[in-house]
């Protein structure tokens, strides 16, 4: 039975946890908002960005093969496996979520008898990841420093890194795994191609009503400029979605713990009062028995 | 009255424009181009100017963008710009302090700093910007 002085000292140490995972939820909640605006402002672009791939990869003919970005390296032996987690924790099953999905890409392509190299963007996945495939790592990169939802000078110099790698023939396919936000109650992890570039199935795509594109400087020159920044601008999104959802959920956790918290300190307050109670009546009891033996 | 033209002007950021004008001109790189409603399907990538957007042959808005791609289809012109601004929005006492930043802090790194090359493009970006604006 603790004493009440004990019960006292726990009821103090869980408000306070409940003020700070309130504070925590509320500061997601702004971050949330900033995060949204910002992924809802790139949205048009990377969908522009999209159909005009769609377009262009469309019209490419049947015996042209386009820059290998487009058309691969005809091989898919080496899979390049990039995560894009956060920084932080205290998000609830955010980052598990990311990991478990990249865990079931990764032996899904091992069992095939890919070779499958590991790259990560943010902490979290590092830390789950390191373990158990410290040796399949060839590297990462930091998100720290990025500030507020500028995530366009990571997003680029990753594209550009991701890229260099494959001209030097590191791998054949790349994949990013990351959290796509759906809404602020689910974060759904998935898994999306980026090399070889592939046009999204829903892209519009335009009739032409049989008239022909002119291009200039030339189709494959367009292709070229085009396809790294495609690249980029898929990071690019995926990174304020994934930033978006990181938010969302720590939202939702820290509203649970607050919660949480706030059932423990009833349950504790009840305890305390009846411990209170017990000792004033057993007070009372040896008061009168003393009066009464007198 | 002749048919409009469905323009839209995108950059990461936002969508600075949507909506049907008369006729646009862009710079292309292999040149300036106008597109009125009703152009054959044509795809160029684009070099730093400004983007005119004209309405009743009178200049209704001037945009400045830094490179990116202008796709005509049939539905309309859109240009995809690195990064794009409303001149009218610019102030070019802004653009110059700007400027005189940019550069200092690309001296006070010195050579082969880690930022050269994008702190490079920020002043190319910032002078075509200024001369636009004097233009």
């Amino acid at each position: 039975m603790p004493s009440l002085k004990d019960l006292k000292n726990r009821i103090n140490s869980v408000k306070s946890t409940r003020k700070i995972t309130k504070a925590m939820q509320m500061v997601a909640a702004a971050k949330l908002k900033r995060a949204q605006e910002a992924a809802a402002a790139s949205r048009p672009y990377a969908q522009r960005m999209a159909s005009v791939v769609a377009n262009l990869a469309g019209s490419m003919g049947e015996g042209s093969t386009g820059p290998k970005l487009l058309s691969g390296t005809g091989s898919d032996q080496t899979h390049l496996v990039i995560v894009l987690t956060s920084e932080r924790g205290l998000a609830g099953g955010f980052n598990t979520y990311v990991v478990k999905e990249a865990r079931r890409l990764i032996a899904a392509l091992t069992g095939e008898g890919k070779t499958v190299k590991i790259f990560t963007v943010g902490k979290k996945g590092r830390e789950q990841l390191k373990r158990e495939y410290s040796e399949l790592f060839v590297g990462h990169l930091d998100l720290s420093n990025v500030k507020g939802n500028d995530y366009s000078d990571a997003g680029i110099g990753l594209g550009k890194e991701i890229t260099g790698r494959f001209d030097d023939g590191e791998f054949d396919v790349a994949t990013l795994v990351y959290s796509q936000f759906k809404n602020v109650l689910s974060q759904v992890p998935v898994s999306q191609q980026l090399i070889p570039a592939q046009a999204p199935e829903d892209a519009e795509t335009i009739d032409l009503k049989g008239a022909t594109y002119i291009y200039e400087p030339s189709q494959e020159e367009i292709l070229e400029t085009l396809l790294p920044r495609y690249i980029n601008t898929q990071i690019i999104s995926a990174m304020l979605e994934s930033g978006a959802g990181e938010q969302a959920a720590r939202m939702t956790a820290m509203d649970n713990a607050t919660r949480n918290a706030g059932e423990m300190i009833d349950d504790l307050s009840m305890e305390y009062n009846r411990a209170r109670q017990a000792q004033i009546t057993k007070e009372l009891i040896e008061i009168i028995s003393g009066a009464e033996a007198l | 009255m002749a048919a409009k033209l469905h323009f839209s002007l995108v950059s990461p950021a936002k969508e600075l424009f949507s909506g049907e004008v008369d006729h646009v001109i862009a710079p292309g790189t292999e040149g300036e181009f106008g597109v009125l409603a009703n152009h054959a399907p044509f795809m160029t990538t684009l070099k730093n100017g400004i983007v005119r957007v004209l309405e009743n042959d009178q200049t209704k808005m001037r945009l400045f963008v830094r490179g990116g791609f202008a796709d005509v289809t049939p539905a309309g012109l859109t240009i995809l710009a690195e990064e794009a601004v409303d001149l009218a929005s610019v102030d070019s006492a802004q653009v110059n302090a700007e400027l005189e930043e940019v550069r200092n802090k690309l001296s006070a790194e010195g050579k082969d700093g880690p930022h050269e090359a994008t702190l490079k493009a920020q002043i190319d970006y910032l002078s075509d910007l200024r001369a636009a604006l004097a233009h």
